[in-house]
């Protein structure tokens, strides 16, 4: 009944929209949404509304834990996640995935791309010192300059041969047949000296089948060998599910996830493949509870950013540096992360800014820049790329001769706006109570944003102390996206997951490759963007996989879930 | 029409629905490429002067250029347009008189923004954000009758917001991958979805079921393009196969929408030379896949036309990094069996310092919305077009 009513009021501003008439229309649609958002839900429903929208779903036994400690010790306790214990076991399961805490000069070094690679050959760069990565390298180097100088059929030909040169015609066959365990034990009784050669030599095909089954170790190993830079990746997606999926700091990791796509980058953008890994850690993560300007900051002056969205080569008009330039390399203004700055990351589309003021924004920023982003480059200031004259931005003066103070005098402005207040907290709401918030709510969220300083926990303590957040408009309202979904489905499995990538590609096939958003925008927040046959279908299929233990990598235990329930209709929502 | 003999269960399955006697409704495919494609290197206007000074390193050179650079240089259609040499699989369309191209075309809509100019296009209502529904959705003819689940197919893992709206419309990433694998389970989905209290839900389902019902036989058979036909490797070219191979199984497909991204070329537009780089990738994937879908459905192209745009166009001047930033007016291409193609259309607003909008941007005289609800209206014979485009009534340039 009550969505109906929902149903028909949006049908009624749908069509005023049309005709003309939205300000009746909204009228209308808000006496609902008062009537859906103060009526409260009872309390056993308090506990799964939580569990629901700040962590990515309960597992057995979650409700009953709150319950015993109590909701508002419990959310309190998720508020403040560094005074919390990590559940070892994903601190065991993360701890294999080494590239996730190394500076993105060391990932470049430990896990180069191609061209790097040539340049160790050359003695241009030095090999990374680990001996067995050093040792490894070497020889995908090797297999490197073979099909530098061969097609692509004489390539597989030449593997081919290869492998046959080390191992024989009968262990060769083993490691082609039988299950991924077959082909693992039959590995294993390799002679110890050969494995490495033999890893070094895998087909693809047989490399990959081994993966889910193989130990951490031994799956670096054929990691490596497959590409090193493709780790870095892998690595990325492995630990954003396995946080969502066994991590005790679930708030941390949802806001993680929105804060992110908030402030969205391109894994696949050339430099940002090494560049992410170290954006999501020391960028976002540590912020994502504490004060806006300073999540801006790390944003703005990382090398994620400058390189996604081009401000790196940007350059001040009449500045030494685009005088300099030769024809071939013309270098000038590049007004790309100024505006999405405005658009995106603070005022938001409506926020009240002008064509004028992205060109102002743009040249308070030329000169952040990146010291060889190649190499995993750090954020530098280059004076020679700033145009150090006087900047109106919004209506205020900015006196020449600033400097890189410029850049920080934007982000002081953008971060105490008032329309950066409400443009965030609506975002926060729409990805936390219900896809059109209440405006009432969205208005005192703001209002503590902007009396806190921007203080990020006391937004969210302002949604989670409100009526709208406990209400009936918000419970169960809102369709998971894809990532939300495939880590919901596990943990209400109890799966355990030695192996996170198939999972990955499940989301991805769902709609949502992580940390492959191409647009500035991010994906949506709006639940309601993800229902649609295409994906009904794939959810229908892995809740069914899931359920018969036929997702690589994951273990259900048997009994534990339910294909039907997990692909039917009340599992999609949260 | 159907030929001598039964009809096979999967064509009697497209039958049913009352008011499709004839499984050859006329049939509309609308492309998006999304991140602002420089419309200015698409349809190079090779007889302004103007382009070339306002692009003095990414500009593509004129069709006169001689010797060893030809394949780097415009293919020129009328002695002032020329196409962008990836393009050169179009050339034979337009010269044929099935490709039209309308240039300076878009949105009135001042907003630089990705998102909110894609969002006023696929709407169809420039500047208003409240419009739920997509134009494309709106622009489906009346029915009598129960239509066919798969009349209006949106390829990719979501419904495009073009045609998303009251009308059902369901996404499609591939034609074999939609299903449920067992069978069992999917009739105990089925009948959960058609319980659920949630209207979203259980319409989603429902629309879903009818669709893999229908779809069921087609995917026993492997899909073999007409003869010649060569799509791209990647998902643009994967779509427009699929449309393709929905479109010849007469499934009752009336309305079909894909989109190609990655057009947002800020920096390093053109590599070394034009025929080389980012721009020049994405138009072979684009030209070819367009190419590819016109040769394979052969003369079923008598019932189709297909419709290209993008959110904006992007600056006439190149910007400090061999890119383009965001602009105005773009270019649009229609193709056809029944269209009056091998013309560009539209009114060129010159590129000198003072004709430009804003003074950065080809400036725009044509609506998009002329070039859609011409289409709508005479191709696919929907006169409703006030439902369609709100507000605004567009003035057919003659392409049907």
């Amino acid at each position: 009944m009550r969505s109906r009513i929902l149903a028909a009021a949006l049908l009624v501003a749908g069509l005023a929209a049309f005709s003309g008439f939205p300000a009746h229309a909204g009228k209308k649609k808000s006496a609902v949404d008062d009537r859906q958002f103060s009526r409260q839900i009872p309390k056993d429903e308090r506990l799964l509304q939580a569990l629901n929208r700040l962590t990515f779903g309960p597992r057995p036994g979650d409700i009953e834990h709150v319950r015993k400690i109590g909701l508002k010790k419990w959310i309190d306790a998720q508020l403040h996640p560094d005074r919390m214990v990590e559940n070892p076991a994903l601190e065991e399961k993360l701890r294999t995935l080494d590239t996730l805490w190394m500076p993105s000069d060391q990932l470049v070094r430990n896990y180069p791309p191609p061209q790097i690679v040539r340049q160790m050959i050359a003695g241009r760069v030095p090999f990374p010192a680990d001996p067995d990565r050093r040792l490894m390298l070497q020889r995908v180097v090797a297999r490197l300059d073979r099909g530098q100088n061969q097609g692509q059929g004489d390539a597989v030909a030449a593997a081919d041969r290869e492998i046959s040169g080390i191992l024989t015609p009968a262990e060769l066959r083993a490691l082609r047949t039988g299950s991924p365990q077959d082909r693992l034990a039959a590995f294993e009784t390799l002679p110890r000296d050969k494995k490495d050669d033999v890893i070094a030599a895998l087909p693809p095909g047989i490399r990959q089948a081994l993966y889910p089954v193989a130990p951490p170790d031994l799956r670096r190993r054929l990691e490596m060998a497959a590409g090193p830079g493709a780790v870095v990746a892998n690595d990325l997606v492995e630990g954003k599910l396995l946080r969502a999926i066994y991590g005790n700091r679930q708030l941390e990791e949802v806001l993680t996830d929105f804060w992110f796509n908030h402030f969205n980058v391109y894994l696949d953008k050339g430099a940002d493949h090494y560049l992410v890994t170290e954006y999501e850690r020391d960028a976002i993560r540590p912020h994502v509870l504490g004060k806006f300007r300073d999540l801006l900051e790390a944003t703005a002056k990382s090398p994620a950013m400058l390189f996604y969205l081009d401000n790196w080569q940007s350059v001040g008009t009449g500045t030494p540096a685009a005088r300099g330039a030769s024809n071939r390399a013309r270098n000038g203004l590049n007004e790309n992360y100024g505006r999405e700055l405005l658009e995106l990351h603070t005022l938001g589309v409506d926020g009240g800014y002008t064509q004028k003021d992205v060109t102002e924004v743009a040249r308070s920023f030329a000169g952040w820049t990146i010291n060889q982003p190649q190499m995993g480059g750090r954020f530098t200031f280059n004076p020679r790329m700033h145009d150090n004259g006087a900047k109106l931005v919004l209506g205020e003066a900015i006196a020449a001769g600033g400097g890189i103070a410029d850049g920080e005098k934007v982000l002081d402005l953008l971060a105490r706006h008032p329309s950066t207040a409400r443009f965030i907290s609506r975002e926060l709401a729409r990805r936390f109570v219900a896809d059109d918030p209440p405006a009432a709510l969205v208005e005192r969220m703001a209002q503590t944003f902007l009396k806190s300083g921007g203080d990020l926990r006391e937004v969210m303590k302002t949604m989670l102390a409100s009526k709208e957040f406990w209400s009936e408009g918000a419970y169960r309202s809102k369709v998971k996206s894809p990532f939300e979904y495939v880590a919901s489905t596990v943990r209400a499995a109890n799966g355990d997951v030695d192996y996170a990538l198939p999972l990955a590609n499940q989301v991805a096939q769902l709609g949502e490759p992580l940390y492959r958003k191409v647009e500035p925008t991010g994906y949506s927040n709006a639940g309601r963007e993800w229902l649609n046959s295409a994906g009904l279908v794939g959810r229908m299929n892995l809740a069914l996989q899931l359920a018969n233990n036929r997702v690589p990598g994951v273990t259900v235990p048997s009994g534990a879930a339910q294909g039907i329930e997990l692909g039917g209709p009340e599992f999609q929502k949260h | 029409m159907v030929g001598g003999g039964a009809a096979p269960m999967w064509l009697q399955r497209a039958l049913y629905a009352a008011d499709a006697p004839s499984p050859r409704k006329k049939i509309l495919v609308a492309i998006f490429q999304r991140g602002a494609a420089d419309g200015l290197n698409i349809v190079v206007p090779h007889g302004a002067q103007a382009y070339y000074g306002l692009r003095p390193t990414i500009a593509i050179p004129r069709p006169s250029t001689a010797g060893d650079k030809r394949e780097d240089a415009a293919i020129d259609l009328d002695g002032f347009f020329g196409l962008h040499p990836s393009l050169a699989p179009l050339k034979r369309l337009f010269d044929q008189g099935h490709l039209a191209i309308v240039d300076a075309v878009g949105s009135p809509d001042p907003t630089r923004s990705h998102f909110d100019a894609q969002d006023y296009m696929e709407s169809g209502t420039p500047g208003l954000k409240a419009t739920a529904s997509g134009w494309m959705n709106r622009a489906l003819p009346a029915t009598a009758g129960k239509p066919s689940p798969v009349r209006a197919v949106s390829l990719g893992p979501v419904v495009a917001r073009t045609l998303a709206g009251r009308a059902p419309a369901i996404a499609l990433q591939t034609i074999t991958g939609f299903q449920v694998h067992d069978a069992a389970a999917a009739s105990q989905f089925e009948q959960l979805y058609a319980d659920s209290k949630d209207p979203a839900l259980c319409g989603a389902g429902r629309e879903t079921f009818e669709a893999v019902a229908l779809l069921e036989s087609i995917q026993k058979q492997p899909y073999t393009p007409a003869a010649g036909a060569e799509y791209p490797r990647g998902r643009f070219g994967d779509s427009l196969r699929q449309i393709a191979q929905l479109i010849k199984a007469d499934v009752g497909v009336e309305m079909a929408f894909a989109d190609i991204g990655g057009w947002d070329h800020h920096v390093n537009e053109l590599g070394a030379r034009a025929s080389e780089g980012q721009l020049a990738n994405l138009l072979r994937e684009y030209g070819q896949a367009l190419a590819a879908f016109w040769q394979d459905l052969g003369d079923r192209m008598a019932d189709v036309a297909l419709v290209t745009m993008s959110e904006f166009g992007r600056t006439a001047h190149e910007n400090g990094n061999r890119g383009t930033d965001h602009g105005h007016a773009n270019c649009m291409f229609a193709m056809g069996g029944g269209l009056k193609g091998g013309k560009v259309y539209g009114r060129w607003p010159g590129l000198k310092a003072d004709e430009l909008y804003e003074a950065r941007d080809l400036a725009l005289t044509t609506d998009f919305r002329d070039v859609l609800g011409e289409l709508v209206a005479r191709h696919l014979g929907n006169p409703t077009l006030d439902g369609v485009f709100p507000g605004y009534r567009p003035k057919f340039l003659g392409l049907v």
